[in-house]
């Protein structure tokens, strides 16, 4: 299992490395053209291709945080075992939840 | 003092830490001369001044690994450090036992839980059930006989696992020369006990909780990377995880 969560982290970085820079290019371009909310939503609206980018993003970061949160937690604090485990995987699908609804709010606005 | 070795300047202030887990640290006044080592020093202090200062050394030059120290914040192997390298721009000594060990009495650890590390790692030869009919051929150039080759110089020192900042914040992480000795063998072509060794370093407190600070790869004495060593650790336990065995 650590094997799995291991792997598991370092490939969701590289995810991450991708879905963040287009992110960051995204607002960069969004914040210099002077674009309002209404110019963004009506760009992302129905764009499939931002809906799969920020899907990935979305699952990237769920399976990401809450791997490293948990390192985090095992060397800083005594917090070990079964009920770590748990809350981490509660956190996993709140970032998750919030994620996707986020992702699909902005393709259908 | 040996005939014909220089004595240079003032004394050396040298604070040697007395006591156990709780101590403090005694000054005392040493001689300097040419070409002194740390270790000089020490032994200098518990012959010529104070015969109850507890220190460990057996062989003077580089090769047991019993005298490793931390001198002036850093660990080192006293025998082979010399007091003006030792020093820099510092004035004086200030000699500790080694950090992460349980401290038996002034600069002698308790080496117990270290070694333990190593057999937890499955730190040891294992040929299997059947012993081997011949000789094995292991080519020098092969890879595996390299990545071997590599690391197989320790001496044990516990220099890495003093420097090791993932062992001060959790002790049970298994450390740089545990897992730097299981690499070795994890590319030790003769050996049959791979399955159990990969599963303890792949275990909660084993190699993927190195953090590549390489404080063990700065500070080894004989020049060994056992960063590197645990980096090939990770990458055998994700192949392993992924269905591909070594």
């Amino acid at each position: 299992m650590t094997a799995i969560l291991f792997l598991a982290q370092r490939l969701s970085a590289a995810v991450l490395a991708l879905a963040v820079s287009v992110h960051l290019a995204t607002i960069i371009y969004a914040a210099r053209a002077g674009m309002t909310a209404a110019d963004v939503l009506a760009r992302t609206h129905g764009n499939r291709a931002f809906l799969i980018i920020y899907l990935v993003f979305v699952v990237a970061v769920a399976i990401h945080a809450p791997i490293g949160l948990r390192n985090v937690l095992r060397e800083w604090t005594v917090w070990r075992g079964r009920s770590l485990d748990l809350a981490l995987a509660a956190f996993a699908l709140l970032l998750l939840a919030l994620g996707l609804r986020a992702a699909v709010a902005v393709f259908v606005a | 003092m040996h005939p014909g070795v220089a004595v240079t300047g003032e004394p050396l202030s040298v604070e040697v830490w007395r006591g156990a887990a709780t101590g403090r640290f005694q000054t005392f006044r040493v001689a300097r001369s040419a070409n002194q080592t740390v270790l000089d020093v020490v032994t200098s202090i518990q012959r010529e001044q104070d015969a109850t200062l507890a220190y460990r050394f057996a062989c003077r030059v580089g090769m047991c690994g019993s005298c490793a120290m931390t001198v002036n914040g850093r660990p080192r192997w006293t025998c082979r450090t010399r007091v003006a390298a030792a020093l820099g721009s510092a004035t004086a000594l200030r000699l500790e036992p080694l950090r992460n060990f349980t401290v038996v009495r002034d600069l002698a650890v308790d080496m117990r839980e270290f070694f333990d590390k190593w057999h937890a790692a499955k730190g040891h030869f294992e040929p299997g059930a059947q012993p081997a009919e011949d000789f094995a051929v292991v080519p020098p150039a092969s890879p595996r006989r390299q990545a071997a080759d590599a690391g197989i110089e320790c001496i044990g020192c516990g220099i890495c696992h003093s420097a090791c900042d993932v062992v001060a914040w959790n002790p049970d992480y298994l450390g740089p020369a545990a897992l730097n000795r299981a690499w070795t063998l994890v590319n030790d072509v003769r050996d049959r006990g791979n399955a159990a060794r990969m599963a303890a370093v792949a275990a909660g407190s084993g190699c993927h909780l190195c953090h590549t600070h390489m404080n063990c790869t700065q500070f080894c004495p004989k020049g060994l990377a056992p960063t590197y060593a645990i980096a090939g650790l990770k990458r055998a336990m994700v192949a392993r995880a992924v269905g591909r065995t070594r």
